[in-house]
C-alpha cells in the first residue's frame, strides 16, 4: 500500500486521538459529516428568511441603523396589496413567465425530438446549443443591449434583412410595446437548451420495444407520437417547466441588465422592483414583506403544480 | 439488412433532423460570435453602420480594457514618444496610458471566489452526501428536502436579511463573505448530485475494505472518494460556474475590494458613450474559459443538468 498524506497524518495522530476516531460510531460519523452542510444552510437560508419575516411587520429602514423600529402589523402587506405598482409589475412578470414557458417548452421539446433521430454529429450540435445557458446572464444580458442598438445592432440588421424594415426604424430595449418581448426573446435563446436538455432525458428513457409493438400493430407514426412519445415525455416536459418557472419567477440579472426594468416600468420584474423598493428606497421592512408575499405566491404556485406532476406521473 | 430495426429513422429522416438541428445551433451561435468578433474590432467598426461581419482586427478594446487612459497633446506625445505596443495602440488615439484598470482585479476575485466557494461546497457536499448515502439519519427524507428548497428563495429575498447579517458581521464586500455565501447556495445542489453519484457506488467495496481492517475513515478516503472521483469533478465544475456567474448578491453585497467581474463588465464605459471593444473584451475573457469547459467536458455536464429530472 502506498504511503499516502492520509497514511501520514494517521501515523503522526496521537494514539489517544486515534483511538476515539477508529472507535467512533456509524451515527456520530454520519452526524460530524452532516452537521456543518446543515448549519451553513440554517445561517444563510432559514435564518434569513424568519428576520425578513420579522422585519415586514415593522417599518425598520436600513440606511438608517440608529431609528428607531416601530411595529406596524399588517400595514407593510396592505400597503404593497394596495398599490397599483405592484400589480404593474406582477403583470410584466406573468407576460414573462407565460411566453418564455412557451416559446422554449415549444423549440424544447421539438429539438430534442429532432435530436433524438441520432444524426452523425449530434452531440457536436447539442453542445452548442447548450452553450448560452452556461453564461453569465448578467454580462450577456448587458452585451445583448449592443446587439439590440437601432441600425448599429446585429438583431435590428437581421431582422431588417428579413422583414424589409428600417433597421434603425425600432428599438427592442426602447420601445413600451417592443422591450416586453426583447427580454422574452434574450431568455429563450439562453434557456431553451435547458428544456431540451431534459426532454431529451425523457425521449431517451422510452423503451424501443414500445415503438416496436407500436409498428407491429400497424400504428401510424402520427398516432404513436401521440399516444406513446407525448404521455411519456410529459412527466419530463413538466418537471422542465417547473424549473424554468421558478427561475423565471425569481429573474433578475438578465432583464435589470438589458431593459433595467424600462422603458418606463414595462419590463419591471417584481424581482427589480423589489431591489428598488429594499436597495434604492431602502424602505426595508416595506421591502421584505414584498419578498414575503413573492416567496409564498413562488410555493403557492409550486406546490399546487407538483401536485398536479405528482397526478401525471402516478398515470 | 442485418442490424436494421423498425423503429430506426429512415436516412431522410436524419438529415433533415440534422440540418434543422445545425440551423437553429448556428443561430444559437452568432450572438456569442459577435461578441468575441466585437473584442477584436476597432471603436468605428463596433459601430459601423450596415454592421461589419469582415474588418481588420485589432487589439485596442484589449488595451482599453486593461488600463486607465489620459487624452495627450501631440507635443507630449513627440516628447515621450510610445514604447511598446500597447502604448503605440494607445498613442494612434492621442491618449497616453496613466495606469491600469479595476479589471484584472476583478477577474481574480472571480476566480478566488469562485474557486474557493467551490472547494468548499464540494467538501461538505461529499460529506453529507455520503452520510445520507451510507447511514441510517433519522428524518433523512425531510433533511432531504430541506436541502432542496433552500435553492427555491428568490436571491432578492433572502438578500436584505444576508446585507444586515454582512454588515452586522463586517463581512461585507469581503472575499470570505462572498465565498460563505455562494457555498451555502450551491450546497444543496452539490448535495444531490453527490448523492446520486455515491448511491451508484456498491457498498461491497467498502465491507471488503472494513473486513481488511481499515476504519470507516480510511474506507471513505481511500474506496469511496476515488470511485466518486468523476461525480466529485462535474459536480464541482456545476459549483463553478454557478459562483463565476452569479450577479444578484454579488451586486449587492460587492462594492469595491471583493467584487466580481459580472457586476463589474456592465460598468465598463469608454470615453464619449460607451466602449463596446471594451465591453466585448471583457466578456470575451469571461466567458470564453466556460465555454471551453463545456464543450470538453460536455458528457459529464449534460449528465448533470438532466439529473435532477431523470433521479425523481
Amino acid at each position: 500500500m502506498s504511503d499516502t498524506a492520509i497514511d501520514r497524518i494517521a501515523r503522526r495522530t496521537p494514539p489517544h486521538i486515534a483511538r476515539r476516531v477508529r472507535g467512533l460510531s456509524d451515527r456520530a460519523i454520519a452526524w460530524i459529516f452532516i452537521t456543518p452542510t446543515i448549519l451553513l444552510l440554517l445561517a444563510v437560508n432559514i435564518f434569513p428568511l424568519i428576520w425578513t419575516v420579522w422585519l415586514s411587520f415593522t417599518n425598520y429602514r436600513a440606511n438608517r441603523p440608529g431609528a428607531e423600529v416601530q411595529w406596524v402589523g399588517l400595514q407593510n402587506y396592505q400597503r404593497i396589496l394596495g398599490n397599483p405598482e405592484t400589480w404593474q409589475s406582477m403583470q410584466a412578470t406573468a407576460h414573462f413567465l407565460l411566453w418564455t414557458l412557451a416559446l422554449q417548452v415549444a423549440i424544447g421539446f421539438a429539438l430534442a425530438w429532432l435530436i433524438n433521430a441520432r444524426f452523425r454529429g449530434s452531440d457536436l450540435w447539442t453542445t452548442i446549443i447548450v452553450l448560452p445557458m452556461m453564461l453569465s446572464p448578467a454580462v450577456v444580458g448587458n452585451f445583448w443591449t449592443f446587439l439590440y442598438q437601432p441600425q448599429i445592432g446585429i438583431f435590428n440588421s437581421v431582422v431588417a434583412f428579413l422583414t424589409g424594415a428600417d433597421p434603425a426604424g425600432f428599438s427592442m430595449i426602447g420601445d413600451v410595446r417592443l422591450a416586453p418581448w426583447a427580454i422574452v426573446i434574450v431568455d429563450t435563446w439562453m434557456w431553451t437548451p435547458f428544456v431540451m436538455l431534459i426532454c431529451l432525458a425523457g425521449l431517451r428513457s422510452i423503451p424501443p420495444s414500445i415503438y416496436e409493438a407500436a409498428e407491429c400493430d400497424r400504428a401510424s407514426k402520427w398516432r404513436q407520437f401521440w399516444t406513446i412519445t407525448l404521455p411519456m415525455v410529459l412527466p419530463f416536459l413538466m418537471l422542465a417547466v417547473l424549473f424554468r418557472g421558478i427561475e423565471n419567477f425569481k429573474m433578475f440579472d438578465l432583464v435589470v441588465q438589458l431593459t433595467g426594468g424600462g422603458p418606463g416600468s414595462t419590463t419591471e420584474l417584481t424581482s427589480i422592483n423589489l431591489k428598488r423598493e429594499a436597495f434604492e428606497k431602502w424602505r426595508t421592512g416595506f421591502a421584505s414583506a414584498y419578498a414575503v408575499i413573492l416567496f409564498v405566491t413562488v410555493f403557492g404556485l409550486a406546490s399546487i403544480y407538483v401536485k398536479a406532476l405528482n397526478r401525471v406521473k402516478a398515470r | 439488412m442485418s442490424g436494421y430495426s423498425i423503429t430506426e429513422p429512415s436516412r431522410r429522416t436524419k438529415w433533415l433532423a440534422g440540418v434543422l438541428v445545425a440551423a437553429y445551433a448556428v443561430i444559437t451561435l452568432i450572438p456569442l460570435l459577435w461578441i468575441i468578433a466585437t473584442g477584436f474590432k476597432s471603436n468605428t467598426d463596433a459601430i459601423a453602420y450596415p454592421p461589419k461581419v469582415v474588418f481588420t482586427p485589432t487589439l485596442e478594446g484589449y488595451v482599453n480594457l486593461f488600463t486607465v487612459q489620459n487624452r495627450a497633446t501631440p507635443a507630449q506625445l513627440a516628447e515621450n514618444p510610445p514604447e511598446t505596443w500597447y502604448d503605440r495602440i494607445v498613442a494612434d488615439r492621442g491618449m497616453v496610458i496613466s495606469g491600469p484598470s479595476r479589471f484584472g482585479e476583478r477577474f481574480i476575485n472571480s476566480v478566488i471566489i469562485g474557486f474557493g466557494s467551490t472547494f468548499l461546497s464540494v467538501l461538505l457536499g461529499t460529506l453529507a452526501a455520503y452520510a445520507f448515502s451510507r447511514y441510517r439519519v433519522p428524518l433523512k427524507d425531510d433533511l432531504l428536502f430541506f436541502i432542496l428548497s433552500t435553492r427555491m428563495m428568490p436571491p432578492i429575498a433572502v438578500a436584505i436579511p444576508i446585507f444586515l447579517m454582512f454588515r452586522w458581521a463586517g463581512l461585507s464586500d469581503t472575499h470570505a463573505g462572498m465565498i460563505l455565501l455562494y457555498t451555502a447556495v450551491n450546497l444543496s445542489l452539490a448535495v444531490w448530485l453527490l448523492k446520486g453519484f455515491i448511491d451508484e457506488i456498491p457498498r461491497e467495496y467498502e465491507e471488503a475494505a472494513l473486513i481488511d481492517g481499515y476504519t470507516r475513515f480510511q474506507a471513505f478516503v481511500k474506496i469511496v472518494l476515488p470511485q466518486a472521483a468523476t461525480g466529485i469533478a462535474s459536480t464541482a465544475i456545476f459549483c463553478l460556474i454557478f459562483a463565476w456567474n452569479e450577479y444578484a448578491f454579488a451586486v449587492l453585497l460587492t462594492s469595491g475590494t471583493a467584487q466580481t467581474a459580472p457586476p463589474f463588465i456592465p460598468t465598463i464605459i469608454g470615453v464619449g458613450g460607451r466602449d463596446w471593444p471594451a465591453v466585448a473584451a471583457g466578456a470575451t475573457l469571461f466567458l470564453v474559459p466556460v465555454m471551453v469547459f463545456t464543450i470538453l467536458l460536455r458528457r459529464h455536464l449534460l449528465r448533470g443538468i438532466t439529473f435532477g429530472a431523470v433521479r425523481k
